[in-house]
């Protein structure tokens, strides 16, 4: 048995402690933004927050988790509140069959939290990670601008809004 | 004055005067006069070609064109022992390029580090080994650089303390370590094999950083390719000394130096993966004669460094209980590729077979795990994520001690902890010297074609 801490809320799971988080999400707490892509940390679609920095949960053992706070799509905001990140996703239609989304999210959330005006060579280099097969990457390069827009203008990091839970 | 005073005076004053005379001898070198700069049509095609092949085994662009930034411009900092030196512009450009340079300059700063204007260079340009290059080759690199791209961009003053800012140390340098003899071939090797000796001892310079240097930035001549330093790196030794579980032969090396990887070896990273992008459009005969003389500079290997392979799932089972947090970040983290059935370079290598967990030196596992490999644009080349996020210095200490204790038969690193804490620095240091990595057109409109 060992405690996870997920967008706020502690859960008594039991599992190895080599198993990989993205599997105790999907499985076992049934958060399912986090998306099982390649499982070899290579595509991106498994991204969630861990202390403020995003990394691959299909390649994060539970033995590394130990005390850490972490954050899954469903902690920033909810579909009748969703977070300046979920907003000018949809507001730009940034999602073609949306797979990747919830990764690019996080760590575009990543990204904002200690970065609050990210150059386009900024977000380039920090999403080169993930994967889109789609191809809408320019609207998800516009996206991230407009939620750093709507981060500036209402405060938006999970913690402060009080949305993280 | 009493006579022998007068006496001992003149002697110590003719005796300054002949060591200025000398020091003077040995430092001075004449300005070449500047030319107008060479009509890029001037220059035989085929030989701007050959050039082009001879600067990409050269590695030139890996100093003289920093990430980012244009071909050839210079401006990398170096990072030394002295201070830091940065590389310099040697496009045409005549201002702050070559442009002005006459091939007998051109010539002359290959052979004896001197540039046109007669300073001194520092040995960061690897003229000790150029000296080996021939005249003809020389010809055909300066027709290939003096027909890139002009690009004005005035050198970066250098940051070096006293008295390594002094030019004139340079001299003192050269007539200590500088040999000024060319490569004579070997009549009892084959012709393949001479050409190999003559690029790597060369134009190639592998000796730069595989072997290692003294206190004073030489190349230990009685420790050749025994191992050195680069950018934070450790260049594996790679004469009999090698750590790699699997002895090199001509054919892997052939393949690692032109594919990037091996299956019995893995994959090229850090400093030397330039190398193998520049040798993978080369000629295959020269990549071909480079690895027939590493192979015989190898030789054969140390007596007893072959790690026995039928312990190794003894050794498996005994470090996993020794160290359970380590066996556990294995299994999740390492396991999936590094076990996976997808053949390189996709697919992990079989770290039993890894040099970075066989070697002395810890810091290339070190770098690897923490920042990954990054996928090169253009490239088919292996990927492997960097996993600074997740883990903090303690989990990474871990992680490394069970590696080397189930993949290796050597001893547990010491000052792990230490190695990784540097990593951490130096790697986000290394990242952030490239300040444009992507290329992304500068006008919006350009990339929101539907």
């Amino acid at each position: 048995m060992m405690t996870l801490k997920v967008n706020g809320r502690e859960h008594q799971v039991d599992v190895e402690a080599d198993t990989p988080l993205l599997y105790v999400l999907r499985d076992d707490l049934k958060l399912n933004a986090a998306k099982y892509g390649c499982g070899l940390g290579q595509c991106g679609s498994c991204t969630v927050i861990v202390d403020g920095k995003a990394v691959l949960s299909c390649v994060v053992p539970m033995v590394l988790l130990e005390g850490k706070h972490i954050t899954t799509l469903e902690g920033l905001g909810t579909i009748a509140e969703p977070a300046p990140i979920q907003r000018a996703f949809m507001e730009e239609q940034a999602a073609q069959c949306g797979y990747c989304i919830p990764g690019m999210m996080m760590r575009a959330q990543a990204l904002l939290q200690k970065n609050s005006k990210p150059t386009d060579e900024q977000i380039r280099a920090e999403l080169e990670p993930h994967l889109c097969r789609c191809g809408t990457h320019m609207r998800i390069l516009r996206a991230i601008h407009r939620a750093a827009r709507l981060m500036d203008t209402a405060d938006a990091s999970p913690a402060a809004s009080g949305s993280a839970r | 004055m009493r006579a022998s005073t007068r006496i001992f005076a003149s002697i110590v004053a003719a005796v300054l005067i002949a060591a200025v005379v000398a020091a003077f001898a040995i430092a001075w070198r004449p300005t070449i006069a500047a030319i107008d700069p060479p009509d890029p049509q001037s220059f035989d095609a085929a030989l701007v070609k050959r050039g082009r092949d001879l600067a990409a085994i050269g590695n030139c662009s890996d100093c003289h064109t920093p990430r980012g930034a244009r071909n050839f411009a210079g401006g990398l900092p170096v990072p030394t022992p002295f201070g830091t030196i940065f590389s310099t512009n040697i496009t045409p450009d005549p201002e702050t390029g070559i442009g002005r340079w006459s091939e007998a300059a051109f010539r002359r700063a290959m052979r004896s580090g001197v540039n046109r204007e007669a300073q001194h260079l520092y040995p960061t340009f690897p003229y000790d080994h150029f000296t080996n290059v021939s005249d003809e080759d020389d010809r055909a690199l300066y027709a290939f650089l003096m027909t890139r791209q002009p690009v004005r961009a005035a050198p970066r003053e250098n940051q070096l303390s006293f008295p390594f800012d002094q030019r004139l140390a340079i001299a003192g340098w050269k007539l200590l370590f500088l040999r000024h003899d060319t490569y004579r071939p070997d009549p009892r090797q084959s012709a393949e094999w001479n050409r190999g000796a003559y690029l790597v001892e060369g134009l190639a310079h592998c000796g730069a950083c595989h072997t290692p240097r003294n206190a004073l930035g030489a190349e230990r001549v009685s420790a050749r390719f025994a191992g050195g330093d680069v950018d934070d790196w450790h260049a594996y030794a790679i004469n009999d000394q090698s750590r790699s579980p699997v002895p090199w032969t001509a054919d892997a090396l052939f393949n690692y130096l032109r594919e990037g990887w091996h299956p019995d070896h893995g994959t090229a990273r850090g400093p030397m993966a330039k190398v193998v992008s520049n040798l993978s459009s080369v000629p295959a005969s020269d990549v071909r004669a480079i690895a027939v003389y590493m192979a015989s500079v190898s030789g054969t290997p140390a007596p007893g460094r072959a790690a026995p392979r039928e312990d190794a799932l003894a050794r498996a089972k005994a470090a996993s209980q020794a160290n359970p947090v380590g066996a556990s970040i294995y299994t999740a983290a390492c396991s999936s590729c590094h076990e996976g059935s997808r053949p390189l370079p996709y697919g992990g290598v079989d770290l039993g077979l890894s040099t970075a967990i066989s070697s002395p030196d810890p810091r290339n596992l070190a770098n690897i795990v923490l920042s990954g490999i990054d996928a090169v644009e253009g490239e088919r080349s292996p990927i492997m994520p960097g996993f600074a996020a997740s883990m903090n210095d303690e989990q990474a200490s871990a992680l490394l001690n069970y590696l080397r204790a189930r993949f290796s038969d050597q001893p547990a690193w010491t000052d792990l902890k230490k190695t990784i804490v540097e990593a951490r620095r130096t790697q986000t240091v290394f990242l952030q010297t490239s300040p444009a990595p992507r290329n992304a057109p500068a006008d919006p409109q350009q990339r929101e074609k539907p």
